[in-house]
C-alpha cells in the first residue's frame, strides 16, 4: 500500500481589486488563461440563453390562444429560426466548452490548455459569430434597408435557402455565423483533445482520468467528424448563393435531399456532442453526493465511446418522411435503437452508484436526480420516434419538438444547472444559496413538466411544428395554454437562478477549497484557483487522488 | 492573498512519465477535421457524377494532370528529407530540401492554374455551367487552397531557414508541418482518383 505524501503549497493570487477598470477590461480581452476564457464562454452563453429564452416566450405567447396575432407570420419564422440556431450554436456549444475549458486542466493537474492562444482565438471567433447572427436584425437586407433576421429554420432546408427564395443577406448572416461558430468549435475541440492527451499530470493514466475528462475527450473527438461536415455544407451553400454553383439547386439537377443528409450528418451527432458533457457533469456529481465511488468506471468509458461511434450512423432517422426505401429505413431504425443500449448502461450505472450510498440531497444532486428521470423519458420517446412507421405519423409534429426539448432542457439544462451549483464555489470561492436553489429547482421542475409533458399531446393530436397560429376547435387550445404557463414558470425559476448567481458572488457563504468533500484534483487547489492552478505539479496514484489524501489508511491506489 | 492548499505529490514514480508532443496531437486532430470536410466534398462529387443536365462532361474536357501529380507527390519526399536532415543537424540539406518542396508545390499550383485557364477560356466551363463545374471547381479549389496554405507556411520556414534561424530544437515543429503537407498530398491522391479516374 502506498500513501500519498502531501505538500502544503503557498498559492499567491494577484487580486484584481484596486486596479483601474480599464486594466481589468484589458486583462480579460487579452487573456489566454483557460479559466478566464472558460468563464467568458459561460457568460457569453448565458447572455444568449436569455435572448433565445425570450424568443421562446414570445412564441409561446403567440401560440397560447388560437387565432392570435401577437406576432406576424414573418416574425414567427424568424423567432423559431433564431431560437434554434442560438440555442444550439451560441448557448449549448459555448457553455459546454466553457465548463470544459475551466475544468479539464484543473482535473488533470495541468496549468493550462495545450494551446492557450488558439483557445482565445476560438472563443473570440465564436463570440464574433454570435454577434454576426444578431447583426442580421440590422443589416439583413443590406445596411440601407430595414433589416430582417434569417427565417429559414435552424436546419435551413434547400431550396428555401436559394437566392430566389431567400433574397437579401439574412440567410448569409446565418451561414457565416454557423460557419464561424464551427471554426471556433473545431479549434476548441482540438485544444481539448490535445490537452487531455498531452498535458496530464504524473500518474494520470487514461484509466485514472476523471470520467468528466473521458467524456469530454469523446465529445471533442466527435466534434471533428460532426461540425466539419456542416462547415463543408455551409461552404457549398455560400458557393450556391454567391457564385451561382448548383449543389442544392434542383433546377440544375442539384439535390435538396443532399443538404438534408449533410445537415443531419452534423445534426444528429451534435445532440450527442451536447449531451455527453451533461453526462460528464452527472458522472462527477452523483458519486460525490452518494458518498461512493462511481459504479462501473470501465463500463462508463466503454459506453461513452460506444455512443460516440453509434451516433455517427443514425442521422437519417431525421429523414424517414423523405422516403429512404426499406433498406435505408431498416438500417437507421436499428442503428437508432442500438444507441439506447450504451445509454441504458449509463443510467443503470448511475442508479447503482446511488444505490446503498449515503445520499445527500444538496441542490446539485437534486438536479441530477431530476436529470435521471427526465433523460429516461426523453430516451423512451426517442425509441418511439426511431420506429419509422411511428415517425411517419408524427414527423414534424409537436411530439418531435417535445421529445428533443425533453433531451435539451430536461437532461442537458438540468445537468448544467447541477454543474453550476456544484462548481460555483470553486470558481468564485463562495457557495450558492441552497434556499434559493430549492426554489429554483422546484419551480423549474414544475414549469418544465407543465411545458414539455403537455407539449406531446398537441403533437399526437396532429399539431405540426412551426405554424404561427391555429384555429379554435381542433382540441389544441388547452394544451398550448398549459405549455405557455409552464414556460412562464420556467422563466421565473431561471430569474431566481440568475439572481442567486449574482447575489452569491457578493454574499454567499465562503466555500474554502473543498466544500463538497470531493475527490478530484480541482478541489485540491484554492477557490478560486490561482492563475497557474497548482503551485507544484500534482502526482496521483488512483482515480480519486483527494480520497487518498484524506484517507491514507484506505487509499484507492491499494485496490487498483 | 495567500492561502495554503494541499496538493497530492508523490516523488516515487514506478515508470518514467512521457506524453505525446502536443503539436503532433493537435495536427492529427486538425487532419481528422479537415478529412471530414474533404469527405463531404468528395461525396458530393461522386453523388453528382453524370447528373449534369448540360455539357461539357468530364470525359470531353479533363486530361490527366500527370506532371503536376508527380511534382506534388515528390514534394512529400523532399519535405520528409528536410525533417530528417534537421534532426541530424544538417541545416544545409534541410534548407535545400525545403526549397525543393516549395518549388515542387508551386509547380503543382501552376499546373492547376493552367488547367483552370484552359477549362474556363477554351472549354467555357465555370462553376455556374453545370453540376460537373460546380463540384469540380469546389473540390479541386478546396484542395488547391490547402496547398496554398501549406506553401505559405513552408515558404516562411524556408525564409527562417535561409537566415539561419531554424535549429535542431525546431525539428518537432517542422515535423508537424510536414504532417500537414503529407495530408495535403494524400488528399490529392483521392481527388485524382475520384475526379480524373472514376469521374471520367
Amino acid at each position: 500500500m502506498t500513501t500519498t505524501p502531501v505538500i502544503e503549497a503557498i498559492d499567491e493570487t494577484t487580486g484584481s481589486q484596486g486596479r483601474p477598470p480599464m486594466n481589468v477590461v484589458y486583462e480579460w480581452l487579452t487573456t489566454v488563461d483557460h479559466k478566464k476564457i472558460g468563464l467568458m464562454y459561460i457568460v457569453y452563453a448565458l447572455i444568449f440563453l436569455v435572448i433565445a429564452g425570450f424568443q421562446a416566450i414570445l412564441m409561446r405567447i403567440q401560440l397560447a390562444v388560437p387565432n392570435n396575432h401577437f406576432v406576424s407570420p414573418q416574425v414567427f419564422n424568424q423567432l423559431f429560426t433564431m431560437h434554434g440556431t442560438t440555442m444550439v450554436f451560441f448557448v449549448g456549444m459555448p457553455i459546454l466548452f466553457g465548463f470544459g475549458n475551466y475544468l479539464i486542466p484543473l482535473m488533470i493537474g495541468a496549468r493550462d490548455m495545450a494551446f492557450p492562444r488558439l483557445n482565445a482565438f476560438s472563443f473570440w471567433i465564436s463570440a464574433f459569430a454570435g454577434v454576426l447572427l444578431y447583426f442580421s436584425y440590422v443589416g439583413g437586407s443590406g445596411l440601407y434597408a430595414a433589416g430582417t433576421a434569417p427565417d429559414v429554420g435552424w436546419f435551413a432546408y434547400a431550396p428555401l435557402t436559394a437566392k430566389i427564395f431567400s433574397p437579401g443577406h439574412s440567410t448569409d448572416y446565418w451561414t457565416l455565423a454557423v460557419f464561424l461558430s464551427g471554426v471556433g468549435s473545431i479549434g476548441t475541440a482540438l485544444n481539448i483533445v490535445t490537452t487531455i492527451i498531452s498535458m496530464r499530470c504524473k500518474g494520470m493514466t487514461m484509466g485514472r482520468m476523471p470520467l468528466l475528462v473521458w467524456l469530454y475527450l469523446v465529445m471533442a473527438s466527435l466534434v471533428f467528424v460532426t461540425v466539419s461536415p456542416l462547415t463543408a455544407a455551409q461552404i457549398m451553400l455560400t458557393l450556391d448563393r454567391y457564385l451561382g454553383a448548383h449543389f442544392f439547386d434542383t433546377q440544375a439537377g442539384g439535390s435538396a435531399v443532399l443538404w438534408m443528409h449533410f445537415f443531419w450528418i452534423f445534426g444528429h451527432p451534435e445532440v450527442y456532442v451536447l449531451v455527453l458533457p451533461a453526462f460528464a457533469f452527472v458522472n462527477e456529481i452523483v458519486p460525490v453526493f452518494s458518498r461512493k465511488a462511481i459504479f462501473g468506471y470501465p463500463a462508463m468509458v466503454a459506453a461513452s465511446v460506444g455512443i460516440g461511434f453509434i451516433s455517427l450512423s443514425v442521422w437519417a432517422h431525421h429523414m424517414f418522411t423523405v422516403g429512404l426505401g426499406p433498406a435505408g429505413n431498416t438500417f437507421f431504425v436499428f442503428a437508432t435503437m442500438v444507441i439506447s443500449v450504451p445509454t441504458g448502461i449509463k443510467i443503470f450505472n448511475w442508479l447503482a452508484t446511488i444505490w446503498g450510498g449515503k445520499v445527500i440531497f444538496a441542490t446539485p444532486m437534486m438536479f441530477c436526480v431530476a436529470f435521471l428521470f427526465q433523460f429516461l423519458i426523453a430516451g423512451l420517446t426517442g425509441i418511439m420516434l426511431s420506429a419509422a412507421p411511428f415517425d411517419w405519423q408524427l414527423g414534424n409534429s409537436y411530439f418531435v419538438v417535445a421529445h428533443f426539448h425533453y433531451v435539451l432542457v430536461g437532461a442537458i439544462l438540468f445537468a448544467l444547472f447541477a454543474a453550476f451549483y456544484y462548481w460555483y464555489p470553486k470558481v468564485t470561492g463562495r457557495m450558492m444559496s441552497e434556499k434559493l436553489g430549492r426554489w429554483h429547482f422546484w419551480l423549474f421542475v414544475i414549469g418544465f413538466h407543465l411545458t414539455f409533458d403537455f407539449m406531446h399531446v398537441p403533437g399526437l393530436l396532429g399539431m405540426p411544428r412551426r405554424i404561427y397560429t391555429y384555429e379554435a376547435g381542433r382540441g389544441w387550445e388547452t394544451w398550448n395554454l398549459i405549455v405557455g404557463i409552464g414556460a412562464i414558470i420556467q422563466t421565473i425559476a431561471t430569474l431566481i437562478f440568475v439572481f442567486n448567481l449574482v447575489r452569491s458572488y457578493f454574499k454567499g457563504e465562503v466555500a474554502g477549497h473543498d466544500p463538497w468533500d470531493a475527490w478530484t484534483l480541482e478541489w485540491a487547489t484554492t477557490s478560486p484557483p490561482p492563475s497557474y492552478n497548482f503551485a507544484v505539479d500534482p502526482t496521483i496514484n488512483s482515480r480519486r487522488p483527494l480520497w487518498d489524501l484524506k484517507h491514507p489508511e484506505d487509499s484507492d491506489s491499494s485496490y487498483e | 492573498m495567500k492561502t495554503a492548499s494541499a496538493i497530492p505529490i508523490d516523488g516515487t514514480m514506478e515508470t518514467p512519465w512521457s506524453l505525446p508532443y502536443r503539436g503532433t496531437v493537435g495536427m492529427a486532430c486538425l487532419i481528422v477535421a479537415e478529412a471530414a470536410i474533404f469527405i463531404i466534398f468528395i461525396v458530393a462529387y461522386i453523388f453528382y457524377i453524370g447528373k449534369s443536365l448540360s455539357g461539357p462532361t468530364p470525359a470531353q474536357v479533363l486530361e490527366l494532370p500527370i506532371f503536376g501529380t508527380i511534382c506534388l507527390l515528390s514534394s512529400s519526399i523532399t519535405v520528409h528529407f528536410a525533417v530528417s536532415a534537421l534532426r541530424k543537424q544538417d541545416f544545409r540539406t534541410c534548407t535545400i530540401h525545403l526549397a525543393g518542396t516549395v518549388l515542387l508545390g508551386s509547380i503543382f499550383l501552376v499546373t492547376t492554374a493552367q488547367e483552370w485557364y484552359h477549362l474556363i477560356h477554351n472549354e467555357g466551363l465555370t462553376i455556374r455551367t453545370n453540376l460537373f463545374g460546380t463540384t469540380y471547381y469546389s473540390l479541386v479549389g478546396l484542395h488547391a487552397s490547402h496547398v496554398v496554405v501549406g506553401l505559405i507556411m513552408l515558404s516562411l520556414t524556408l525564409g527562417f531557414s535561409l537566415t539561419g534561424r531554424v535549429t535542431e530544437e525546431h525539428s518537432e515543429k517542422l515535423e508537424v508541418l510536414s504532417l500537414y503537407w503529407h495530408f495535403v498530398d494524400a488528399v490529392w491522391v483521392v481527388v485524382f482518383l475520384v475526379v480524373y479516374v472514376l469521374g471520367r
